[in-house]
């Protein structure tokens, strides 16, 4: 275990967490600033989940079907390819970090193989520190969502990405925002079938925030092009929709997602009665709620957060994309869910920002276009909210934490008997959020029902949902074959 | 005035949630305050030890002793609300000098009546399959169990109001009302609270808190890790640690210092602890703590190499500079109590400690002396700030 692999240290002046559309942003421009550049990512090849792809060395085509943005990711992608040759960027696929320190001589980051190998991984050192780990699908639990067959939308996207492939035949695609647009486009196109998209908003939603949509365009054309993908596979969108049940057969422990029920809702989310109905012969359901920002990192590093208008909890940055903390560059989704143009654009600030010795004030490039869009997605999450009335498609035997089956009925009686009001007592009292996981998937569903169904969950509750020792599970034998620290 | 009552009880961690359970039997008008929600403080960051294996023979042990018998009799009814575990603790030997000590500890610990069980090499690979091959023997402690700690403090306020106390959350303590000398209350966030008696069950804001009535209870942070392995199949049966433990809990060492406490849980994980470190409320998480824990464990059970860690915690075992609690009247302020500073004992000794303040606040004689744990040992005058310079240096 004592391998030299664990010792080692990269040194840089930047080191950069995440390949995807911030992080790759960020590489090319902090080399193309002069810095020596260090990325880490958890994936085999650099993409993230927005431009994730089929193995590079199996497969030759990348032509990006189904991507958007693909020119954008090529012409990225060169960029970091000769950063590369340069010498200038080194790039250390498939680590994670597990933990993350500042001291004045700048920050270090412990990684461990993302898959199990016999030996750590090593450990990363830069005076300039730029975190975009992206988000993943927040989710929320409905009766049923624990047979298999549930996936997250990305989950699914993430999939046919990868493999080329889909994991079901038939497909109920439920939850809110836009993103569910791309999700069934792509198993459209791929040869699934869509049974129908239910969307708990209503697109009457979007009318008061068009203003600030028409200062992005290309989100209409976007829309466009979905609707087009819609009309030719006849998927039935269904707005103020939700999946109130998932229902399954077959024995316990073989069991699985046959048909969903759904119910029109109204704009609280509220099922209406009498509008209930099934959607039978359905193998895979997709949730998307909007996503989760990754804030493990930027939380263990005493960066200040806020709440964004999804509900989110996200750094905070200046027009340089630096943190709360001096040295601590955020971008992508960490800042606020606002899409891959966004994130690129942050990328670039953040690494141009970051690449600059002194701190003297350099103007980051294209403040207006980030301004714009995010404009463009504070529209899109008031128009797609977490429904408020989504605590009642709960029954008390709805399970809430899978990992370690806390059902909605003990996180309802830890508030009302124990006094648990935050996400970090219900833990404490039920469990849920301490397995395998550690919360990534219950955290804000176990937050809103901590706070009870009046009102969404405060920062300070997301934020003890968020803190994660540990960003990433470590090996026993990994932290013992550390070397001393200095002091 | 916001409300009046027999008794306040500042802090709702476990000593807290014990006294109020046991005042409310008592019959007394109880107010609970925390600053926060229940065992939001080192209660929810510790490993809901109930040991009799690692105590020093004296005062702590007989304390020890009776609080045992107060979990098994008084709250044997709510076991199960806590998931109260007999699970034996076992402490293993791997070097002849440590086998000696062992020995030598379990014949002095016999004598005041804890039982012990030597356990040669072949019983404890019977007991513990998994252990070390260098493992050379160990003792068998029966006795020593394990709750779920945030839970016990969280009942344990629970089962007080129902009883007729009031819990107030989010609510700090500003300052003591007075008369005279006499403590007669508290000013907080939310207004004052009067009282007869104010009881400081803060754990290590303790000293913080008498400091606020003028008198000095030396209470100090020492910061200790707990490391937890992702969900495994039953692999470790006991609370396992090695015979240096004992060494390490009575000693006053600033420096980090690690044995190794592994143990199963009901859900599957692997406990493992835990270092002592006296570093104030440093918070920063220390990558020799983290390795100190990995080596040890690893040491003690070989296949934990290969078993991942999926997250840490870290909480401040409140300690007094002698190593025992603080349990009584504040003869210096007049109605103020304290039951704090139990260090890495304090759910093991909460339903003891809250019994015999509970019947001293009564005015009963209690069941066991408690005068070893007055607070007038720390001295007549005003606090001092030398403690708290003992604790950087």
């Amino acid at each position: 275990m004592n391998d030299t692999t664990t010792g080692r240290t990269e040194r840089a002046d930047v080191a950069i967490v995440g390949a995807g559309p911030a992080g790759l942003a960020a590489a090319v421009a902090a080399a193309e600033s002069g810095a020596a550049v260090v990325l880490v990512d958890a994936a085999a090849q650099p993409g993230g989940q927005f431009w994730r792809h089929r193995p590079e060395g199996i497969v030759q085509e990348r032509d990006g079907r189904g991507h958007h943005g693909w020119k954008t990711y090529l012409d990225l992608r060169a960029r970091f390819d000769a950063g590369r040759e340069r010498g200038q960027i080194t790039y250390l696929p498939g680590l994670q970090v597990w933990m993350a320190e500042k001291d004045d001589a700048g920050f270090t980051l412990r990684t461990t193989p993302t898959v199990a190998g016999p030996v750590g991984g090593p450990a990363v050192a830069a005076r300039r520190l730029i975190l975009s780990p992206g988000g993943y699908d927040r989710q929320l639990p409905v009766p049923g969502w624990d047979l298999p067959g549930v996936m997250a939308a990305g989950g699914i996207q993430a999939f046919l990405k990868g493999n080329g492939s889909l994991p079901g035949r038939r497909f109920v695609i439920a939850g809110t925002g836009p993103f569910l647009l791309p999700v069934a486009a792509g198993i459209a196109e791929a040869g699934g079938q869509v049974v129908a998209v239910l969307e708990s908003s209503s697109p009457a939603a979007w009318l008061p925030h068009l203003g600030a949509a028409a200062g992005v365009p290309e989100k209409a054309l976007e829309g466009a092009e979905y609707a087009a993908v819609f009309a030719r596979h006849r998927i039935p969108y269904r707005t103020r929709n939700v999946v109130t049940e998932v229902l399954g057969s077959g024995s316990r422990g073989s069991s699985r997602v046959t048909a969903v029920r759904s119910a029109k809702v109204d704009a609280k989310g509220k099922v209406r009665p009498g509008t209930e109905r099934g959607y039978a012969d359905v193998d895979v359901v997709g949730f998307g709620w909007g996503f989760t920002p990754q804030m493990e990192l930027p939380l263990s590093l005493g960066a200040e957060t806020r709440l964004d208008a999804d509900g989110s909890l996200v750094g905070v940055v200046n027009e340089r994309q630096e943190s709360s903390v001096p040295g601590l560059f955020l971008a992508g989704e960490v800042t606020g869910v606002g899409g891959a143009k966004l994130a690129v654009l942050e990328g670039l600030a953040a690494g141009a920002a970051a690449a600059v010795r002194d701190d003297a004030a350099r103007a980051a490039p294209g403040l207006h276009a980030m301004a714009r869009h995010r404009r463009f997605a504070e529209a899109m999450h008031r128009a797609h909210p977490v429904p408020a009335g989504w605590q009642e498609w709960l029954t008390p035997a709805t399970v809430v934490c899978r990992c370690e089956e806390v059902t909605a009925g003990q996180i309802t009686e830890a508030r009302e008997m124990l006094e648990a009001r935050d996400a970090r007592t219900i833990k404490s009292f039920t469990r849920a959020g301490m397995g395998w996981c550690q919360g990534r998937v219950c955290g804000f569903a176990a937050a809103c029902l901590g706070q009870g169904p009046a009102a969404p969950p405060s920062a300070e509750s997301l934020s003890s949902a968020a803190r994660r020792p540990l960003a990433a599970p470590v090996g026993i034998g990994e932290l013992a074959a550390l070397e001393p620290s200095d002091s | 005035m916001n409300q009046t009552s027999d008794v306040i009880i500042i802090g709702a961690g476990v000593i807290g949630a014990a006294t109020a359970y046991f005042a409310t039997q008592q019959g007394l008008t109880v107010t609970v305050l925390d600053k926060g929600l229940p065992a939001s403080g080192t209660s929810s960051a510790c490993e809901g030890n109930i040991l009799v294996s690692d105590k020093e023979l004296g005062p702590e042990l007989e304390l020890t002793r009776y609080s045992l018998g107060v979990w098994h009799g008084d709250l044997a009814e709510h076991k199960k609300l806590w998931e109260f575990e007999s699970k034996g603790g076992i402490i293993v030997a791997s070097r002849e000098s440590s086998l000696t000590s062992l020995e030598r500890v379990m014949a002095a610990q016999a004598s005041y009546g804890v039982v012990v069980e030597k356990l040669d090499p072949d019983a404890l690979r019977q007991a513990e399959p998994n252990i070390t091959p260098d493992a050379l023997g160990g003792a068998s402690y029966p006795e020593d169990c394990q709750v779920q700690p945030m839970l016990v403090a969280a009942h344990l306020v629970r089962l007080a109001t129902e009883a007729g106390a009031r819990f107030v959350a989010d609510t700090a303590v500003t300052g003591f009302l007075r008369a005279g000398k006499r403590v007669t209350g508290v000013t907080t966030t939310r207004g004052d609270f009067a009282a007869g008696a104010v009881v400081n069950c803060t754990g290590t804001w303790a000293g913080e808190l008498a400091a606020l009535a003028g008198v000095d209870v030396p209470v100090l942070p020492r910061r200790g890790f707990v490391m937890v392995t992702e969900p495994l199949p039953p692999m470790v049966h006991h609370k396992v640690y090695a015979a240096e433990y004992i060494d390490n809990v009575g000693s006053s060492d600033a420096g980090l210092q690690a044995s190794p406490v592994v143990e199963g849980t009901p859900s599957g994980s692997i406990l493992i602890g835990s270092t002592r470190e006296r570093v104030g409320f440093d918070r920063t998480v220390s990558i020799d703590a983290l390795r100190l824990l990995a080596q040890n464990a690893t040491a003690l059970f070989p296949f934990l190499a290969e078993v991942k860690a999926i997250r840490h915690y870290h909480g401040f075992r409140p300690y007094c500079p002698d190593h025992l609690p603080v349990i009584g009247h504040d003869e210096r302020a007049p109605g103020l109590w304290h039951a704090a500073g139990h260090e890495g004992a304090g759910i093991g000794l909460s339903a003891g400690t809250g019994k015999l303040l509970a019947q001293a606040l009564a005015g009963m004689t209690p069941d066991l002396d408690v005068s070893p744990f007055t607070p007038a040992r720390f001295g007549e005058q005003a606090r001092n700030t030398s403690h708290r310079e003992e604790a950087t240096a």
